[in-house]
């Protein structure tokens, strides 16, 4: 039975598909898949920077966290959430408990409460215990919350480095092939964003913040803190991790080898 | 199997002997994997895998277990919970990236498994029971794996489910309320969640059951090996334990160390980022793509772009997809060479290489974007899977010429065997 209906189902699977093939192929040389703009123009993240974490044994630079989580407040946050991560997190960065009770309590959005006795909704200065308040925006767009934004786009704190510095005007040869191409109204052109037109302006700039640890704040400088912050911000247990991994694998390397030798030792009369 | 020189089990304390009498638990297990089960001496470190995949499904039982006590089943919070896990749990961050990337080492472990399987031809006379448990266990690993990955309650989780879960729509007539009932909804939302969830707990359980029925099978017969020649005598064989507890030991430490160093090093390579964006069915996001270790079948699934005598292409494509596990089944009544090693049969040897490259092409076509190019191989890839197992073995079997065979497994090893001569 088997031996009988067997090739037959395969011949037909196989038909099937032939013949798809056939009308896919005829397809293609009559109407080739048309080039689009995003598929000339679009690029993939620069790899020029060497972040100090990048690597097996990279650590955070907390100096530059501290930088980027400047730049996040000053900046960032107008716009965009950062609801996974708590203040009390920023332990990690080198602040204080002192610090951060102050940078919690002086933040500008405060949390919300609500008494349920009353029903009546109130503010309250933010603590350590709390996350990042909510950012409600109003205005063209969606920014994403940004907590897990590095992990959540391919290279990502390249890419996040790229597209902060990627800004430029539209190049004239994109207009001409693709008339249709042209960025819409209240857009930005950036290479680096999937669409290339990216409903955020640029938001930084050289001397955009003024940095308390004296580093010039150039647009390049202040794109890598930011992208380094964020990284963190996606992934706070990255340093304990690459340094439990090393542990690991000291551990499990030399209990193989001993696995080895006593496997040896067994099979000895055996070969 | 236990041939008669199988060692016997003599418990000597006698607490032991105590314990034989009322539950021979210790002597079940001496004669499982202990030294009363002889084994082919001559066997290779791909027979290491199956005890790897059993260890895979330990891992993933046990670091799931513990993950469950601290997600939350709940379209409105499974995202958040998983980042809790990552940020505010003790070493959640090491279980969860031990689970998600443990999935993919089991996959590896299994495929490996399974292609030894394919170039031993494992699934032959009298061994066909263990294969056909083995598929059982494949097909219910791609469902607990698929529901696992719905968890994260991600873009590529809602959008994998939706894909996967809009496969019962192809069923003529009762497609469109089949799905709307598996996803007690429109459209993936939480009833679906808390049943993928309920099941993902469920399922591993009966993959373990279905492991024990595939070591039973295992076990009469006893295992195969690299000559594919049954044993013959006690030189042909050694006991499991020590022999190949020791071999299994330094197999596992291998996995162990490659497993850590992407666990620890590489944590997301695997996964795709958008699964870091959480669910939104307003947003499709540009590529759907599934873990890489349905690309080859995802890939059949989307080969099939036209209709065919009046069956809708969709519909064609669920039922290769399908099809192209299902033929798994058939495999030992497909060959039917009486040779079981690929080792003695060259003709059978090149094909089964070719089928190997085509599944890694059928891979990578899965993988990438649905571009006309990347379809085109797929179609041809999909065509030569399908002839591969219902027409070209079938024929190789009946028209190759076999090599010699060593008279014994002895013989193969040392080259000699004292009851051949």
């Amino acid at each position: 039975m088997v031996r009988i209906f067997g090739p037959l189902v395969g011949l037909f699977f196989a038909a099937a598909l032939l013949w798809s093939f056939a009308v896919g192929a005829i397809n293609m040389i009559r109407e080739p898949e048309p080039m689009t703009a995003v598929k000339e123009y679009h690029l993939a993240p620069k790899e020029d920077v060497k972040f100090a974490f990048n690597g097996a044994f990279g650590r955070f630079d907390k100096q530059q966290l501290q930088r980027g989580f400047q730049i996040y407040k000053e900046v960032c946050s107008n716009c965009h959430s950062l609801k996974q991560v708590a203040f009390r997190n920023l332990t990690d960065l080198g602040y204080s408990e002192a610090q951060v009770k102050t940078i919690a309590k002086e933040w500008a959005t405060k949390a919300k409460t609500f008494d349920p006795k009353t029903g009546d909704t109130g503010e309250r200065p933010n603590t350590p215990a709390d996350h990042f308040p909510p950012v409600y925006y109003a205005g063209s767009g969606s920014p994403p919350d940004l907590s897990l934004i590095t992990k959540a786009r391919h290279e990502g704190p390249n890419y996040v480095y790229s597209l902060l510095t990627g800004y430029t005007d539209q190049p004239a040869s994109l207009i001409k092939k693709y008339p249709d191409g042209k960025v819409p109204d209240g857009l930005y052109y950036n290479p680096y964003f999937a669409n290339l037109n990216i409903a955020m302006p640029a938001p930084l700039a050289d001397g955009q913040v003024t940095y308390s640890d004296g580093t010039k704040a150039t647009l390049d400088q202040e794109a890598q803190d930011v992208a380094a912050f964020l990284t963190w911000t996606a992934e706070p247990k990255m340093e304990k991790r690459k340094q439990t991994g090393w542990a690991v694998l000291g551990f499990l390397i030399a209990a193989t080898a001993l696995a080895y030798l006593s496997k040896r030792t067994i099979w000895a009369d055996k070969h | 199997m236990s041939f008669p020189w199988a060692n016997h089990y003599k418990p000597s304390h006698p607490l032991m002997v105590w314990l034989d009498e009322k539950l021979p638990l210790p002597r079940f297990v001496y004669n499982a994997i202990g030294a009363g089960y002889p084994c082919p001496r001559n066997l290779n470190y791909f027979w290491n895998f199956g005890v790897l995949a059993g260890f895979c499904l330990m891992l993933q039982i046990v670091t799931g277990v513990i993950l469950a006590m601290h997600y939350a089943a709940n379209s409105g919070l499974a995202f958040d919970s998983v980042e809790h896990i990552m940020r505010d749990v003790n070493w959640g961050w090491m279980l969860r990236y031990a689970h998600a990337n443990g999935a993919s080492a089991f996959f590896v472990v299994v495929y490996i498994h399974i292609f030894r399987g394919f170039f031993y031809s494992s699934y032959k006379a009298p061994r066909e029971m263990i294969w056909l448990l083995g598929v059982v266990i494949f097909l219910l690993m791609m469902a607990t794996a698929f529901m696992g990955y719905v968890l994260p309650w991600g873009q590529m989780s809602f959008w994998g489910a939706k894909v996967i879960t809009g496969l019962f729509s192809a069923i003529p007539f009762v497609g469109e309320p089949l799905q709307q009932w598996l996803l007690g909804g429109f459209s993936p939302d939480n009833a679906a969640l808390n049943r993928f969830f309920s099941l993902h707990f469920l399922l591993p359980f009966v993959i373990a059951a279905v492991i024990i029925l595939h070591i039973w099978a295992l076990h009469i017969p006893g295992s195969s090996n690299p000559t594919g020649v049954e044993v013959k005598s006690e030189s042909d064989t050694v006991p499991f334990h020590p022999y190949y507890t020791a071999k299994d030991g330094f197999g596992l430490g291998v996995f162990l160390v490659l497993y850590c160093a992407v666990l620890f090093f590489f944590p997301n390579a695997l996964g795709h980022p958008d699964n870091y964006i959480p669910a939104n069915p307003m947003s499709t996001p540009a590529h759907i793509v599934p873990e890489w270790y349905f690309w080859p079948f995802y890939a059949i699934l989307r080969a099939f772009t036209s209709d065919f005598l009046f069956i809708p292409a969709k519909l064609m494509g669920v039922l290769a997809m399908f099809s192209a596990i299902l033929v798994w089944f058939f495999l030992p009544w497909l060959d039917t060479s009486p040779v079981r090693s690929g080792h003695y049969r060259p003709l059978f040897r090149k094909f089964f290489w070719l089928l190997f490259i085509d599944v890694v092409v059928l891979g990578f076509c899965g993988g990438s974007p649905a571009e006309t190019k990347y379809v085109l191989i797929s179609q041809i890839a999909a065509t030569y899977y399908f002839l591969h197992f219902l027409v070209i073995l079938p024929i190789v079997s009946s028209i190759e010429k076999p090599q010699p065979l060593p008279f014994s497994i002895t013989e193969a090893v040392l080259g000699t065997d004292e009851a051949a001569a």
